[in-house]
């Protein structure tokens, strides 16, 4: 207690800075806490009070149970997939000498940037019941792509470069001479990989599996396109009691269920298995074109990031040619109607998002960095907590959130509905963690003197953030601001809650489309949302880029 | 050296920086008692002074020093410049300027820009700056540096922006973090100087940590020596060498033979049955039992007259100087300097010399 209160003292010895301590640290409370709590509390509620009758319904009703069964089904097989998938790559194209390593890094990771259940369009156009390969193919007239299948085969296309990037890192991070000594010493290549190269990757192949499981349980859009009535997941299941049948208690125990294996996972991740990492991802990848991987092997593995990289081409393309079909299935003549409606009809929707997401994108960007500044540099009681509830994000399904967002924010003392507020504070508390990730990875790496030697110098701590510390993480500051653009014009399962007449978002029009069977009209929105995120993304690169020129060329410490 | 060591003559001078009892605690592990960094030190320092806190590493002087900057805040106690109390203060508000270890210049700003930092921060007006900035690069000598990237100097150069950025503010205080250990034997000594000619000639009170003492010697107007959180002693550079206040100070400065003696009189001790000569007299009654320095240098060897036999058990040429231990019987093993051995010759292990001292040292009872 006596410690505690030496640390606001020592910290009020920069009023500004406690200032900002305590206003983000209440902010995190009203937007991220207590949301989730008003979810769990909604949860429990009966019409007679509080008690475990939302629960019960859990084990009675079978839709429920399916429901639950199958999200945890779907996000186990999406991880194995993900995770196999993204292993290959990321083992062809750091450790060995395939050709055009850059542009098959680029086309892997590009799903990213997109909405996250373009897949699923994709999918509809390829294997719906008016499917190119179905359809016009096969011939198939019965052949039915929604359920199990079609969700596993979009969301692994939506999350594997997710564990791609993660794996990267980790095998990037083993030190190649380890692979030279394990020869030295007489193993064979085989002998090398599966004794040395795997079990030094397997924490960083465990952590990349939890985490798809965490996206793929909180995944909305895919299972709401493709999952269909026969095979019920919680997400979608979540959203239907609360707009399908107004039962928002029962939405809100779907949710809370949701919220158990996405909390439990997130936490293996971050206190387990993260600690147990035995190499630490500096971003600085050490080349290396290894001798211990055979030729044949290369090429295997080389085979099956070219046919990831295929099936990204050819769902991108049948974005854009459906884009510019009159009717897919029937009539495959070349129109522009599809874009004239986003144009014409849709512009408002289109307008609405880049509000959005221009508002969103440097608010998240700077909070990120400014959390980051706080939690690694200065100490105070609540500085745990802090860290905790700013990354609880990251783990909480956007259902979860949004269905958090209706309960806290349409009555007294905080009304935000229908709002542009709203759409804005969600979204930077929903993915400010990223920024606050990479921000206290690159400030751990440099001395922390040099901020020392600014204050000493005269800087009050505001100053000091503003004029030296933001300048030398203007990378992490730029991933921050890049992850913040795109997740708020991609986002959808919180934001589906959120949107009114006012404020509308491009991914839930793309989602209505699709409801409403126009395939054309989400594929043209799909195309112009990314290209907006494609544009907008240069456009960062080339604000933030000039400004950090000078901090890129010099090294720290 | 027979004569006494005298102290510099002492010119009076204000005190401009004033610790009274400071303490600092650090939470201990897992519950663990709390680990005294700095133990209740009492220290003052005139103005104009150079002082340097030096001690083996985890004596406190690193912390003393953050203290004194308010990086860390001080468990109890206080810190006061001239009549300012500043322990509350937050660092950018104490009028201090410290040169890291790391130097920690700012990597994303030039050379001119390092050292317009301060300047900046105090909102100096334009024409006011440029001049105070080109004045102190010129005084360092990196007014052609001025636009260059930080990553471009050499670590020397580097080594002047940290210490041009500090002196153009006019600092109250200089404070120095190590700041020379980073860099090579020859350039060492080189900074060693310039910092020491700069400092004199800017006569600002500073302070400065090092854990090498030829340094601290090197430097300072006044050594303070620390060990586990707290002053051993504080003295002139000469009086810590040659009159160590314990024997902590005599093993850590230089090299020390530690004798065991009794009081003949007030100017001779009895060691092992030879009557040796003090360097000042002690006022402790006959036959008390003192413990006494001698510095391998003091300690000559001759091949006969007067002194201990004693037998050459090893033998080092250094070059410049030649090492040696000697056994003398009831005494033990002595180390043993003696300069210019390329000229003079060596003593061959093994062979019989006689041992002679020069005026010793007595360490104060209490302490020994």
């Amino acid at each position: 207690m006596r410690r505690a209160l030496r640390e606001i003292r020592f910290l009020a010895r920069d009023p500004l800075l406690l200032g900002l301590v305590v206003v983000i640290m209440a902010a995190l409370l009203v937007f991220v806490v207590y949301p989730l709590v008003l979810v769990l509390l909604q949860s429990f509620r009966t019409p007679d009070g509080l008690g475990l009758d939302n629960y019960a319904l859990m084990a009675e009703r079978r839709l429920y149970r399916n429901a639950l069964r199958n999200s945890l089904l779907v996000g186990t097989v999406v991880g194995v997939c993900s995770v196999a998938i993204g292993y290959a790559a990321a083992f062809v194209l750091t450790r060995t000498d395939a050709p055009l390593k850059r542009f098959f890094h680029n086309l892997t990771i590009l799903p990213i940037v997109s909405p996250p259940f373009s897949g699923a369009i994709s999918i509809l156009f390829l294997f719906g019941f008016n499917g190119i390969i179905t359809r016009q193919v096969l011939g198939l007239d019965d052949f039915s792509i929604y359920g199990f299948g079609g969700v596993v085969a979009s969301q692994v296309f939506t999350f594997t470069p997710i564990a791609y990037l993660a794996l990267r890192g980790v095998l990037a991070g083993i030190n190649p001479t380890l692979e030279d000594a394990a020869m030295n010493v007489g193993a064979s290549r085989a002998q090398v990989f599966w004794r040395v190269v795997f079990p030094l990757s397997l924490p960083g192949v465990a952590s990349a599996f939890l985490v798809v499981l965490i996206e793929s349980m909180a995944d909305f859009g895919n299972p709401l396109v493709l999952a269909g009535a026969s095979f019920p997941m919680l997400a979608p299941q979540a959203f239907l009691e609360i707009t399908g049948s107004f039962n928002l208690a029962r939405g809100a125990m779907l949710a809370a269920v949701l919220l158990v294996p996405s909390l439990t996972a997130f936490a293996i991740q971050r206190y387990y298995i993260n600690k147990r990492q035995y190499v630490t991802v500096t971003g600085k990848p050490t080349a290396s074109t290894s001798k211990a991987v055979s030729p044949t092997a290369t090429w295997v593995l080389f085979g099956v990031v070219t046919l990831f990289g295929l099936v990204v081409v050819a769902f991108y393309g049948v974005i854009v040619l459906g884009a510019v079909t009159a009717v897919w299935g029937f009539d495959y003549t070349f129109t522009l109607r599809h874009f004239r409606y986003v144009f014409e009809v849709g512009w408002d929707t289109v307008k609405d998002t880049i509000i959005v997401a221009v508002v969103t994108t440097p608010i998240s960007g700077l909070l990120g960095m400014v959390i980051a500044f706080i939690v690694v540099r200065r100490s105070f009681p609540g500085k745990g907590a802090m860290e905790f509830m700013s990354i609880l994000n990251f783990a909480v399904p956007g259902t979860v959130a949004g269905i958090g967002y209706i309960l806290a924010f349409n009555n007294p003392p905080f009304i935000l509905t229908g709002t542009l507020a709203i759409l804005v504070l969600n979204f930077v508390f929903r993915y400010v963690p990223v920024g606050i990730q990479s921000g206290i990875a690159v400030l751990r790496q440099i001395d922390p003197s040099i901020e020392e030697a600014a204050q000493n110098l005269g800087a009050d701590g505001i100053t000091t953030f503003r004029k030296v510390t933001l300048p030398l993480i203007t990378p992490a500051f730029f991933s921050g601001l890049v992850f913040g653009f795109v997740r708020a014009m991609t986002a959808i399962s919180a934001a589906i809650f959120l949107v009114s007449a006012d404020w509308n978002l491009m991914t839930v029009q793309i989602l209505n489309q699709v409801g409403s069977g126009r395939l054309g009209v989400a594929a043209a929105f799909s195309v112009v949302l990314l290209l907006i995120v494609m544009a907008a993304m240069a456009v960062i690169t080339l604000l933030v880029g000039r400004t950090s020129e000078t901090a890129s060329t010099v090294r720290f410490g | 050296m027979t004569k006494d060591v005298d102290p510099r003559p002492v010119t009076p001078r204000t005190i401009d920086l004033r610790l009274v009892s400071l303490r600092k605690e650090f939470p201990g592990h897992d519950g663990g008692p709390p680990v005294v960094a700095v133990d209740d030190v009492e220290l003052e320092i005139g103005k104009g002074a150079m002082v340097t806190l030096l001690g083996p590493s985890g004596c406190g002087k690193t912390t003393l020093l953050r203290m004194i900057a308010g990086f860390e805040e001080p468990t109890s106690g206080e810190v006061w410049f001239g009549d300012r109390r500043v322990d509350r203060l937050a660092p950018n508000a104490r009028d201090t300027a410290m040169v890291f270890q790391s130097y920690a210049i700012f990597p994303h700003l030039n050379v001119y820009e390092n050292v317009a930092f301060g300047l900046r921060m105090q909102r100096v007006d334009k024409s006011t700056l440029e001049r105070r900035v080109s004045e102190v690069l010129d005084l360092v000598g990196l007014t052609q540096m001025a636009g260059r990237a930080p990553s471009q100097l050499s670590g020397g150069q580097q080594q002047r922006v940290a210490l041009a950025r500090c002196i153009v503010l006019e600092p109250h205080v200089l404070l120095f973090d190590e700041p020379l250990s980073n860099l090579d034997a020859k350039l060492r000594e080189q900074m060693r100087v310039e910092i020491r000619e700069l400092q004199q000639r800017l006569g600002i009170t500073s302070v400065y940590v090092t854990h090498d003492q030829v340094e601290a010697m090197a430097l300072s107007d006044v050594v303070v020596v620390m060990n586990r959180g707290a002053i051993e002693q504080v003295a002139h550079p000469r009086d810590i060498y040659a009159r160590p206040a314990n024997r902590f100070v005599a093993d850590f400065i230089g090299k020390a033979n530690f004798l065991v003696g009794a009081v003949v009189d007030d100017r001779h001790v009895d060691v092992a049955g030879q009557v040796l000569t003090l360097g000042s007299p002690t006022s402790e009654p006959v036959g008390t039992e003192l413990t006494l320095v001698a510095r391998p240098e003091s300690i000559a060897l001759t091949r006969d007259g007067d002194g201990v036999p004693g037998t050459v058990t090893r033998a080092t040429f250094l070059g410049d100087h030649a090492e040696y231990l000697v056994a003398v019987p009831d005494v033990g093993d002595l180390q043993v300097d003696s300069s210019n051995p390329a000229e003079t010759g060596m003593w061959q292990v093994g062979e019989a010399v006689k041992v002679r001292t020069g005026p010793l040292h007595a360490l104060p009872v209490s302490t020994s």
